[in-house]
């Protein structure tokens, strides 16, 4: 690119009082697609999640082979890159929903990526689960479904809001990425305006919309793991009103 | 009741076979607590699991009031296992629940209306004495605390049967008494045939009526508690109490080793037994007191001059069994280690 068209394109940057209606509305975009994608990633993920580490070794439904062949898809779909998985998949992508561009598009590739990812970290957290509870639940009479649910997903839930937080923030950078084959949503104006059209104040925009969006899912994440682990929530007092609660742990 | 006949359970096949259970045969009446001690990898743990039902025999069964347990269906077996109560080692609470929440857990799983297991709960926070506690978490309980906690919890569903898998083990020795003392209450109260498999001598002491000693997979020594502690031969009884180390006897005497046979020896003994030989008796080191009602104990003497024979037949006359010190200990160690 030659630097005289690089000067067209900085004449035709968007005026600053633009600007809001360029970048909100696309990251409302980013927003409805990773919040579609995260609702299939944890309806799915947990689940799965909960199965592939039931069926390894010592697991409630210990089945090797199921267990390895499971495994396996798992970590296809975690080990191709993004950009790579989002091409593969097209004709399965239009398969699902008819079309390869846009965020219907973008939510196929986004949440199969999201489900790869967030199986693992269910299963990890799951395995941080002490053995002596399944076995309590065991002895007190629980049936397989009411242990996963019970000893299992309750006991491991911070851990894994605190995964869904990390997943959540890659999903938001996937989607830039999603952006980039006309997805939409604020990846798609940081490539074509940002960076196709060297509009640096739309660049700048968006790399600030990026940034307070992720603290933003971290704050949220961090704070909803400290709600849900009573030794962070009750460290000093016995009282348990959350409004008390949370004062207190800020100051831990 | 609980009874295990010929209980075996065996892990890998052919060169790879272990025996971890041997052949297990024993029964513990309802209002009877009765341990079973051995080093680790003896098979305790095993044994647990397989009287609670979480791991199937190989071969032999587990019977609880006369009906056997070891052969039922997987659905039928998680019915079954509501009749064997569980207390686990102090970290079996759920970190995430109250205390009320923890014991109400078994009765949520058998689907108890919520109005009934509150009750229930209440009830049973009561009975262990936690009824101020009912919306604490685990961590704020000490480990006392937590442990009867488990008990409750194990207690929820009304079992005949109560399984106490090293449940003191990693308890102060204060939360360690009052666990056993509640337990015993429990006993008299609910009628509960108790299993109690520990590898601590001194819980053992405190709050079994008889006891097992479990050795690579078999029953070695059992008897009940007074019993094997009033027989000299008794390795597991010399384990139970085992001597401490005492004076050394003045030069010209000999020491003996005696030992409480009997529940008729006299507390005046070491002076009779002065009297009779007619000679010096000194008293080098004692423990003497009573299990369960019974006087049981021994004693390091020094005893200056007297007939070897004439001695131990004094002795067993007091209800005492008397041997030469050294020989003693050091052979009946052998037998416990």
């Amino acid at each position: 690119m030659s630097i005289q068209s690089g000067s067209v394109h900085l004449n035709n940057n968007v005026p600053l009082a633009e600007i809001p209606a360029l970048v909100f509305p696309a990251l409302l975009d980013t927003l409805i697609m990773v919040g579609i994608v995260m609702l299939i990633v944890v309806l799915v993920g947990i689940p799965l999640g909960a199965l592939v580490h039931n069926l390894a070794p010592g697991g409630l439904f210990e089945n090797p082979a199921l267990h390895t062949t499971l495994s396996w898809i798992v970590s296809i779909g975690r080990s191709l890159p993004f950009l790579i998985l989002m091409a593969s998949i097209v004709p399965f992508t239009r398969f699902i929903t008819g079309t390869n561009i846009g965020i219907a598009a973008a939510v196929v590739p986004m949440a199969i990526a999201g489900i790869a990812f967030f199986t693992r970290i269910v299963e990890n957290s799951l395995r941080g689960v002490p053995p002596t509870l399944v076995r309590v639940a065991k002895a007190s009479g629980a049936s397989p479904l009411q242990i996963i649910r019970t000893a299992q997903l309750s006991e491991a839930l911070p851990s894994i809001i605190g995964g869904l937080t990390i997943n959540t923030i890659a999903m938001i950078e996937y989607s830039a990425i999603a952006g980039t084959i006309g997805a939409g949503g604020i990846g798609y104006v940081a490539v074509t305006y940002g960076y196709q059209r060297f509009d640096n104040t739309v660049m700048l925009a968006t790399i600030v919309i990026l940034v307070a969006t992720v603290a933003s899912v971290q704050l949220i994440g961090d704070r909803l793991v400290r709600l849900t682990t009573p030794h962070s929530r009750t460290q000093h007092s016995q009282a348990r009103a959350p409004r008390a609660a949370r004062r207190e742990t800020s100051l831990v | 009741m609980i009874s295990l006949e010929q209980l075996t359970k065996v892990y890998g096949h052919g060169d790879q076979r272990t025996v971890v259970l041997d052949r297990l045969d024993f029964s513990v009446d309802a209002g009877e607590i009765f341990a079973v001690v051995g080093p680790s990898g003896a098979g305790k743990s095993t044994l647990a699991q397989c009287v609670n039902l979480l791991e199937r025999p190989t071969s032999g069964s587990v019977l609880v009031n006369g009906e056997s347990l070891s052969q039922l269906s997987e659905k039928a077996l998680r019915v079954a296992r509501r009749r064997i109560g569980t207390i686990f080692q102090s970290d079996g609470l759920y970190s995430r629940r109250t205390a009320a929440q923890n014991v109400a857990l078994p009765l949520q799983y058998l689907g108890v209306t919520a109005a009934e297991t509150r009750a229930r709960v209440a009830e049973l926070l009561d009975r262990v004495g936690l009824s101020n506690k009912a919306g604490h978490y685990p961590h704020q309980l000490s480990g006392g605390q937590r442990q009867r906690v488990g008990i409750a919890r194990a207690l929820a569903l009304r079992p005949s049967v109560l399984l106490s898998d090293e449940a003191t083990s990693g308890l102060d020795p204060d939360s360690t008494r009052s666990i056993v003392a509640l337990l015993k209450e429990l006993r008299d109260d609910l009628g509960l045939s108790i299993l109690f498999i520990t590898h601590e001598m001194d819980t053992v002491l405190q709050v079994a009526d008889s006891v097992a000693r479990l050795d690579h997979g078999r029953i070695v020594e059992s008897g009940r508690i007074v019993e094997l502690l009033r027989d000299p031969a008794s390795g597991l009884g010399r384990a139970l109490r085992p001597a401490r180390s005492h004076e050394s006897a003045p030069a010209d005497a000999t020491e003996w080793f005696v030992s409480y046979t009997s529940a008729a020896v006299p507390a005046d003994w070491l002076s009779r037994l002065a009297d009779q030989l007619g000679t010096t008796v000194s008293l080098l080191g004692a423990s003497i007191e009573t299990v369960d009602g019974a006087t049981v104990g021994h004693a390091s003497i020094g005893v200056t001059g007297a007939d070897r024979e004439h001695l131990i037949a004094v002795a067993r006359s007091l209800g005492l069994d008397a041997r030469p010190e050294q020989a003693a200990p050091a052979e009946i160690l052998e037998q416990v280690a």
